[in-house]
């Protein structure tokens, strides 16, 4: 299996409560993974820990072939190239304007001329779809939708082989959220990007994702694709994908 | 090799290879500025040894085209593979120009602007704090004809606040600065020969003037500061909406009890600040001047006959109006984020202290002027 982030053993506590216990996850290479669960399973947790936020107890991770727990300065500049990140709100710097959020990372990592960078956050502002005049916006001037998408573009600045979204569409009317749902597909099969979605959003799950992890009991319990899922004999997973809002979300058959 | 050219034939082919992407783009671009594109007619950019290629690569391959194409000569792209094909396409027609950054003025006009946009702000400033200091008066004056309505266990609670727990920092600074008063008069008093003048110098000045500001500026910055960030906080998490919703009035509920506790407060904290000043000063002119506790006592009660005594405390409560007025209006007005908070916090004290210090000095006049 061509595995571009692997999980072994990772243990997450706070104090005596434990989070996750011995969880292991494979992601495959180029695919968009949905992970979900119920409150306080840790879905934001276990992001955070792949991104490196939180330091898991025990446990190692590999990202892209590199072992980023025992990863020196290097290997760990050489990862957060590689990591695209969407916080929930977008997490714009909020003294640039939206042009200059997407060219931090680009200052941070390499080196290139003024002209250069702001080509290139032009291109990633409208790969985002976002128009023009966003750019010399600050994000307390444009729309919560649009702040995500300009999160979006800063994630996607360096061109990284894996995004990581933690629950994007929360707060989005259905439109942007269904908008944003294809443009996170189209992103992903057209540059290769792999996707790992934090998320509640059922109609995401079935729009975007190709396979779905649920957490459950401290662990990865059931991982595969969501018609896979609907059969499973647990009674979270059950309630959440047959429940009025799950059958609401699945695509209809005729 | 990133960027290799072959111009044996009559056209130009530029071999682009192996990885172009946001890595090595820097070096690709420092390539491309020492290229030579006047001498070509025809161009053909050659993909064929392109293993790796990313959006900012292909930006890049759009460059070169239009590099060349700006020269005069035609351009072909050949031999990129299909994902490389599709993502240049999809770069090329995604692509749209933005500015980084709105514009920046000539320095003169914004300096002007900012000149006026100060100005503005701080006569509206002004405007809204006596709005909002009348509004509380009449929310006060309403409320103590129903002192039912009144809340007097938040009362009681920021009365320990502001007043108890300040007793230890304001007695200690007010003593300190006694002290050092001391030291600095009797230095320049020593010149006349007048030592023991420093008795009269020090209760005056602290029970007049210096007294009741420090210990205004002292509260100003614990208490005041701490109203417009509990205020402030409930103001970003939403509960002063849900309070007006629900019926009770913000200014009721939370400012009042602050009001009253703090006039309360001041000329209590100002009074003790007024004694240990005194303190200080005793203990400082007993151990380095060799003035007796008793002869201190007796000069300084000569010295604070008739309204020297009362004068600092009797400012206090004016103080105190301001700090709250201050401290709650800008809680109020903290926007949707953790920066406003900060900085509204920030000038809150500020605006405090300032006011204080004018509104002491208008007094000084006013007293000056009516010959007390």
């Amino acid at each position: 299996m061509n595995s571009i982030i692997r999980l072994r053993g990772i243990t997450n506590k706070f104090g005596t409560k434990i989070i996750h216990e011995d969880l292991d996850l494979d992601i495959t290479k180029g695919e968009i993974l949905g992970v979900v669960g119920g409150s306080g399973t840790g879905k934001s947790v276990l992001l955070r820990t792949i991104v490196g936020l939180n330091q898991q107890h025990d446990g190692e991770i590999w990202i892209d072939g590199i072992c980023a727990t025992a990863a020196t300065r290097e290997q760990k500049r050489s990862i957060s190239r590689r990591l695209g990140v969407l916080f929930q709100d977008g997490a714009l710097f909020s003294s640039l304007t939206v042009a200059q959020n997407v060219q931090v990372p680009l200052q941070e990592h390499l080196r290139l001329s003024e002209e250069l960078m702001g080509e290139i956050a032009a291109l990633k502002i409208a790969l985002v779809g976002l128009p023009p005049d966003a750019g010399p916006k600050l994000p307390s001037d444009i729309s919560g939708g649009m702040r995500k998408r300009a999160g979006l573009a800063r994630a996607l600045a360096l061109d990284p082989n894996i995004l990581l979204l933690d629950e994007p569409t929360a707060g989005l009317d259905p439109i942007s959220a269904a908008a944003f749902d294809s443009l996170i597909k189209e992103l992903s099969k057209s540059l290769g990007i792999t996707v790992i979605l934090v998320t509640h959003d059922l109609d995401t799950l079935y729009a975007a994702c190709d396979r779905v992890a649920v957490l459950a009991d401290k662990k990865v319990k059931y991982i595969g694709q969501i018609e896979e899922l609907l059969n499973v004999d647990h009674p979270w997973v059950h309630e959440y994908f047959h429940g009025p809002r799950g059958r609401a979300a699945r695509p209809f058959e005729a | 090799m990133l960027l290799t050219v072959d111009d044996t034939n009559a056209e130009k082919r530029i071999f682009i290879g192996e990885h172009l992407n946001s890595q090595s783009a820097g070096e690709f671009e420092n390539l491309l500025s020492q290229l030579p594109t006047g001498d070509a007619q025809s161009v053909v950019i050659d993909l064929s040894k392109l293993q790796t290629l990313d959006t900012t690569g292909a930006w890049l391959v759009q460059k070169v085209v239009k590099l060349f194409q700006r020269a005069g000569a035609s351009v072909v792209v050949d031999g990129a593979n299909p994902t490389h094909s599709a993502l240049l396409d999809h770069v090329s027609d995604s692509y749209r120009y933005c500015e980084i950054a709105p514009p920046i003025q000539p320095v003169i006009i914004r300096i002007l602007t900012e000149i006026g946009e100060n100005t503005l702000r701080v006569l509206g400033l002004l405007g809204a704090l006596m709005a909002f200091m009348l509004r509380l008066l009449a929310t006060m004056s309403i409320a103590l004809r129903h002192p039912g309505q009144l809340r007097w266990r938040a009362t009681a609670y920021q009365l320990e606040a502001i007043g108890t727990r300040s007793v230890p920092i304001v007695g200690l600074i007010a003593f300190l600065i006694g002290g050092v008063l001391v030291t600095q008069g009797a230095f320049q008093l020593r010149k006349f020969g007048a030592e023991i003048f420093v008795v009269d110098m020090l209760a005056i000045s602290i029970f007049r003037e210096l007294g009741v500001l420090l210990t205004a500026i002292m509260v100003a910055g614990r208490s005041g500061s701490a109203f417009t960030a509990h205020i402030g906080s409930m103001k970003l998490n939403e509960e002063i909406d849900a309070m007006e919703v629900i019926g009770m009035s913000p200014m009721t509920v939370l400012v009042v009890p602050r009001l009253i506790a703090f006039v309360i407060a001041l000329p209590v904290l100002t009074l003790f600040a007024n004694f240990m000043g005194l303190v200080g000063g005793a203990f400082v002119a007993w151990v380095t001047l060799g003035i007796s506790p008793v002869v201190f006592i007796e000069r300084a009660g000569e010295a604070l006959q008739g309204w020297s005594l009362w004068l600092g405390v009797l400012k206090a409560p004016v103080f105190a109006v301001v700090i709250t007025v201050c401290g709650c209006f800008e809680g109020l007005m903290v926007e949707n984020s953790a920066v406003s908070l900060g900085k509204q916090t920030t000038k809150s004290v500020v605006e405090a202290i300032f006011l204080v210090i004018v509104i002491n000095a208008a007094f000084a006049i006013l007293f000056t002027a009516l010959g007390i």
